[in-house]
């Protein structure tokens, strides 16, 4: 029982952020934080299996959330919403309760598939080479949906509030709420599961010296194509989230300044640290909304806070460690595989 | 069948001709020799054998395969493993991960598998980490299992390095230079662990090395190369007293 201390905790901690929810007990803006600090620590987790664990630097993670969040926002208002485009849904409404994570699931997919444009270049680029090639593809994915007329253009898309009302209406209980907490649990648990396989160690191979890694029998192409495509897979199941919690997207959420959002957080935490980057992710949405009188100027104190970093600590809060291998006693409160 | 066979090989970088007309025929169990002065092009063989150079000119065929246009991994997985000059472990990951890492062409499950933990990944780990014990108790280095190899003295990454090479099933294991910098008592112990592998896996082992005790005593036979060029073959004995091998080492203390 001692050994699942943490566990326990965690899981009636998300079951009473649950409840509260449901009963009205913490109001919807605590609620959006809470749902965005989950989405977070999928963005901040899954540009760490590039960044971190396999050292290269991709700059454009927003773009594949982005793909993610068109693609399953497009996917439910078809079926499920009345849309001026699209017309009637094609499902009954009432169905999205029970499609709503596969449509999640289509959106990852599509953007793992749009992963492979930066996973091809990365088997003859490197370093900065390969980071100009990712924020190229992140203007091309934003350009290529500006220009989409059909799904709203820059104008934006919008419709998965009323697909997130039926689903409400079927049976009320707070359904974004859940999934994004399924959502951020399922990413942590496939990364590490990954990470600490031995075939997923491949990549911290190639990242230490990718020439040895071949040398040493690693297909150093192929694990690059799963290690972006699993990044980029999981950033668009963080866009499918955000779409259907803020219930509209514009191409312009997903610019730079979001790639770079994902990038502090991953350097804030520290590279190749999964418990790294879900504090920096928490830490991060947290001071986004503390900073949120400031408005403009909050733009002003994240980079600098990003130069102290750099300046003071550039390994990042835990650097390549674990939250425990710092205090090794956690391990005794806590199973997780 | 010969396990591997050069011929006339040539590798040029722009106009230099850093190997030209190498041939070699290796025909299983040997223990053999390359020499030559710094710069000779006998790490860029090496390259080439394994597979990370393409050959400008001639052939490679090993175990009756040509491996020109394979990736250094399907070399590695065929059975040809080398070690480095300049040491290259991954220094951030313990000794046992270096060797697990080195059995990746031969994991037995896939990324969906590493998801799901399936019976095929348990296996396939299980596998793995019996043979990374076995290479490290064969090598003598049980206890630096969870060290990181920046941690450990010069002579003993040499040897991980040779372990994590073992540990991919070689037929053939090149050694670039084992004894470079290593002292005296590190040098006898590693011609004992390069004999102790050579009689007791089922293997061949071409060595580059400078130090001419390593080579005299280790080698059946030895080639000597100078600019890209082989300039003498033969026993330990006749290489010695050749003197077009003398003049190519003229003014080199190791002889
Ligand atoms: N990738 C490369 N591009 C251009 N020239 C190269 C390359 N690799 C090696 N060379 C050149 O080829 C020649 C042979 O180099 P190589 O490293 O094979 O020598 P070596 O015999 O291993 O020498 P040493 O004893 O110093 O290790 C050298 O002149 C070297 O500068
Ligand atoms: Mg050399």
């Amino acid at each position: 029982m001692q050994k699942y201390a943490i566990n326990i905790a965690f899981f009636v901690g998300c079951l009473l952020i649950v409840l509260a929810a449901q009963f009205g007990m913490v109001d919807l803006y605590v609620q959006s934080v809470i749902m965005f600090m989950g989405i977070n620590i999928i963005l901040s987790s899954s540009l760490n299996i590039v960044n971190g664990y396999m050292g290269e630097f991709s700059c454009g993670h927003a773009a594949f959330m982005c793909v993610g969040a068109y693609v399953s926002s497009v996917v439910t208002v078809v079926l499920f919403a009345q849309n001026k485009i699209f017309g009637a849904p094609i499902l009954p409404p009432d169905m999205a309760v029970l499609f709503m994570p596969l449509a999640i699931l289509i959106g990852g997919l599509v953007s793992a598939v749009v992963g492979i444009l930066v996973a091809v270049p990365s088997f003859k680029t490197r370093g900065d080479y390969l980071a100009i090639i990712t924020i190229a593809v992140n203007y091309m994915v934003i350009s290529g949906i500006e220009n989409l007329e059909i799904i709203g253009g820059s104008r934006g898309f919008m419709g998965m509030k009323q697909v997130v009302y039926a689903m409400s209406d079927v049976v009320n209980i707070p359904w974004m709420m859940i999934w994004t907490i399924l959502g951020t649990v399922f990413t942590i648990w496939i990364i590490r599961r990954f990470v600490s396989s031995t075939y997923g160690k491949g990549i911290s191979a190639i990242c230490q010296d990718e020439i040895a890694a071949e040398i040493m029998s690693v297909n150093t192409n192929k694990m690059k194509l799963v290690a972006f495509m699993l990044s980029s897979g999981l950033a668009g199941i963080a866009g499918g989230l955000f779409a259907h919690v803020i219930g509209y997207v514009n191409p312009q959420s997903f610019n730079i300044l979001k790639s770079t959002e994902c990038l502090v957080m991953v350097y804030l935490g520290g590279m190749g640290s999964l418990s790294g980057s879900v504090l920096s992710a928490v830490l991060f949405t947290l001071l986004l909304e503390a900073l949120r009188p400031l408005q403009i100027v909050k733009w002003v104190i994240i980079p600098l806070i990003l130069v102290l970093l750099m300046q003071f600590r550039p390994e990042g809060i835990l650097g390549n460690k674990e939250l425990g291998d710092v205090f090794p006693r956690l391990k005794r409160y806590c199973r997780f595989k | 069948m010969s396990l591997i066979n050069i011929d006339e090989m040539t590798q040029r970088f722009g106009g230099l001709q850093a190997v030209s007309k190498f041939d070699m025929e290796l025909q299983g169990g040997e223990l053999v020799g390359l020499i030559g002065p710094n710069g000779a092009g006998k790490t860029t063989i090496f390259n080439l054998v394994s597979g990370f150079y393409q050959p400008s000119e001639g052939s490679i065929t090993f175990a009756g395969k040509d491996t020109r246009g394979l990736k250094p991994h399907q070399v590695t997985a065929m059975g040809v493993a080398r070690t480095f000059q300049n040491i290259r472990l991954w220094h951030d990951m313990s000794v046992l991960d270096n060797i697990r890492i080195a059995q990746h062409y031969r994991l037995g499950y896939s990324v969906f598998d590493s998801f799901l933990r399936t019976k095929r990944y348990r296996k396939g780990e299980e596998r793995i980490d019996s043979i990374a014990w076995e290479m490290l108790e064969a090598m003598d280095l049980k206890e630096f299992a969870h060290e990181l190899p920046s941690n450990l003295p010069y002579g003993l990454q040499r040897r991980v390095e040779i372990a994590r090479a073992m540990s991919t099933k070689p037929k053939l294991l090149l050694l670039d230079e084992p004894a470079a910098g290593l002292n005296s008592a590190d040098v006898e112990g590693l011609i004992t662990l390069v004999r102790w592998i050579h009689d007791n896996f089922d293997i061949t082992i071409w060595m580059i090395e400078h130090q001419m005790k390593v080579v005299m005593s280790l080698c059946q036979y030895i080639k000597c190369i100078d600019f890209g060029a082989t300039i003498a073959e033969g026993t330990p004995e006749q290489i010695q007293n050749d003197p077009t091998v003398i003049k190519a080492y003229l003014g080199d203390d190791n002889i």
